[in-house]
């Protein structure tokens, strides 16, 4: 069975949220049981955000994520949280533009992608979270890039038709950025 | 109809509206406010009317009245908010009206926490508020299953003239998943020949609701007319799922987002070859406790997961009556029960360690 458990986290906007409901719905398009669980709270922008997101063949069971296939890390106190829910051999995806410290864990595979200078280059710093998705897409396969497109077009709406572009190319930049530890 | 990713919140209020539902009176407050939010959005667009009463208690009883007119109405709220509807939610139970009320539920007592909890179900099957009533209540343990509830939930009540409670909690209001709306299955639904739209009845007597009969003999007479129809619910109404409960070992019981967690629980316990199944309820009150008969005679033991300390595990034990142990695990106050923590219990107990 293919399934996929995700913890993403990070700073209130820092589109952590949104980028686990892209996920979502990209699933969701592919005819995929899907599950998106926030954390939600007195949280306000730059307090901590996260959200548990499953991709499944199967009915999803619990949609609280305890034992993650993969974690998309944002800021360093969600790694520092969350590391260690990632399983043995499972994906750590760092935003190494904004955390310069190594994981504690020797027996996940991490990445380490310069998610915020990416977008920067890109020319829109908001889109550091498709960097990430992009590269997490690329090392997992669970979707297709287009159905990533897809769903940023339904949750932006289609007439940002220039925001589309900039996400694609986030998202490319993003896969492109963890070909190296291929 | 292709299906969408929604909140749970926001899921409900769309069901309702599908379902026909024009009025919503509430207050807002975590973690259901999605709900109301989503209200004061939609139901404008439909010529509906949506209302942020000054409190609970305004609110519920902006709800008796348009109940009482004959509209399809709604209200919802979380844990501390569902306190103070309960005087209302008694008179609407006494005078016989059909409601939507929704409980997504957080941690108590008191003012408690915002996260998610199953701790209002005594409140909600077991009174609540005074007065021997009784709440139809129904507890989705998905998404999908939420709209299903809510639009069955408005027929259910207008076929019985009784309020019903969805009660779900914090988790699964928060959660998104993939829905479509299925036009429940139909169900004959009686004229609403006692609202009081201004309509005198057939024989010029002036329509009256209330829930006050001051002679004892006329207020006895009206709890055993609702007696009688509790038991048609019980008959009619009664609703659960369950997994692999014949040749179980060990039978748990959970609902809502907790039988989600158990039924990961259960597929661990496969792989270690103990065999496990669930008595899922969907309907808390009626309880299944029919459910139970069998499976006190198959099963070794009972064990009852919650996010509470111990709340439907007494309606468990009565349906299991004696006849096998009945273990519990909660966890409360926000914190989830844990996968794990549920294998380990339910392997102290066919171990014989509890």
């Amino acid at each position: 069975m293919v399934e996929q458990q995700i913890i993403i986290a990070g700073f209130g906007g820092q589109g952590v949220l949104s980028m686990g409901q892209i996920l979502s719905y990209a699933g969701l398009l592919e005819g995929k049981n899907v599950s998106w669980l926030p954390s939600y709270g007195p949280e306000m922008r730059g307090g901590t955000a996260n959200c548990n997101v499953i991709i499944s063949e199967e009915l999803v069971g619990s949609p609280i994520v305890k034992e993650a296939d993969a974690a998309i890390i944002m800021n360093l106190p969600s790694l520092e949280k969350f590391e260690k829910f990632v399983v043995s051999g499972g994906n750590l995806l760092i935003n190494s533009s904004l955390i310069s410290e190594k994981t504690s864990r020797g027996d996940v595979k991490a990445y380490e992608i310069p998610a915020n200078d990416i977008a920067n280059e890109i020319g829109n710093a908001k889109v550091a979270n498709m960097v990430m998705l992009g590269a997490y897409i690329e090392l997992t396969k669970i979707v297709a890039k287009q159905s990533i497109i897809q769903s940023v077009e339904k949750v932006l709406g289609s007439s940002k038709g220039n925001l589309i572009q900039i996400n694609e190319e986030a998202l490319k930049r993003g896969a492109e950025s963890v070909k190296c530890y291929k | 109809m292709a299906k969408d990713l929604m909140k749970g919140n926001e899921a409900i209020g769309a069901a309702a509206i599908k379902a026909g539902c024009r009025y919503f009176f509430g207050y807002p407050i975590t973690p259901q406010s999605e709900l109301p939010e989503y209200m004061s959005r939609e139901l404008p667009k439909v010529g509906g009317v949506f209302l942020q009463a000054e409190s609970e208690v305004a609110a519920i009883n902006m709800v008796y009245g348009a109940s009482g007119a004959g509209a399809r109405v709604m209200t919802s709220s979380s844990s501390p908010g569902i306190s103070l509807k309960m005087e209302g939610i008694s008179y609407i139970a006494g005078a016989e009206l059909p409601c939507l009320i929704v409980n997504i539920v957080r941690g108590g007592p008191g003012l408690g926490g915002i996260q998610p909890a199953q701790s209002d179900y005594f409140q909600a099957t077991k009174g609540g508020g005074h007065g021997d009533y009784r709440l139809i209540v129904l507890a989705p343990n998905s998404i999908q299953e939420m709209c299903d509830l809510v639009m069955d939930g408005f027929d259910i009540a207008d076929q019985y003239r009784n309020p019903v409670m969805i009660l779900g909690d914090g988790t699964l209001g928060q959660m998104m998943e993939a829905v479509e709306f299925n036009e429940p299955k139909k169900r004959e639904l009686p004229p609403k020949d006692w609202a009081t739209t201004g309509i005198k009845d057939k024989n010029g007597k002036k329509r009256l609701i209330s829930s006050l009969f001051i002679q004892p003999e006329d207020l006895e007479n009206h709890n055993l007319k609702l007696q009688m129809k509790y038991e048609e619910i019980k008959k009619n109404e009664t609703k659960f799922e369950s997994l692999d409960v014949d040749d179980a070992d060990i039978v748990l019981t959970a609902y809502g987002t907790t039988s989600r967690i158990v039924s990961n629980a259960i597929k661990a316990l496969k792989k270690i070859g103990i065999k496990a199944g669930m008595i899922r309820p969907i309907t808390l009150w009626p309880f299944p406790y029919g459910a139970y008969e069998k499976a006190a005679d198959s099963a070794k033991a009972f064990l009852t997961v919650e996010m509470s300390l111990g709340q439907m595990v007494e309606d468990v034990r009565l349906g299991v009556n004696g006849k096998k142990p009945v273990y519990f695990y909660g966890r409360t106050g926000g914190m989830l029960p844990d996968q794990t923590e549920i294998v380990e219990k339910v392997k102290k107990i066919l171990g014989g360690e509890i």
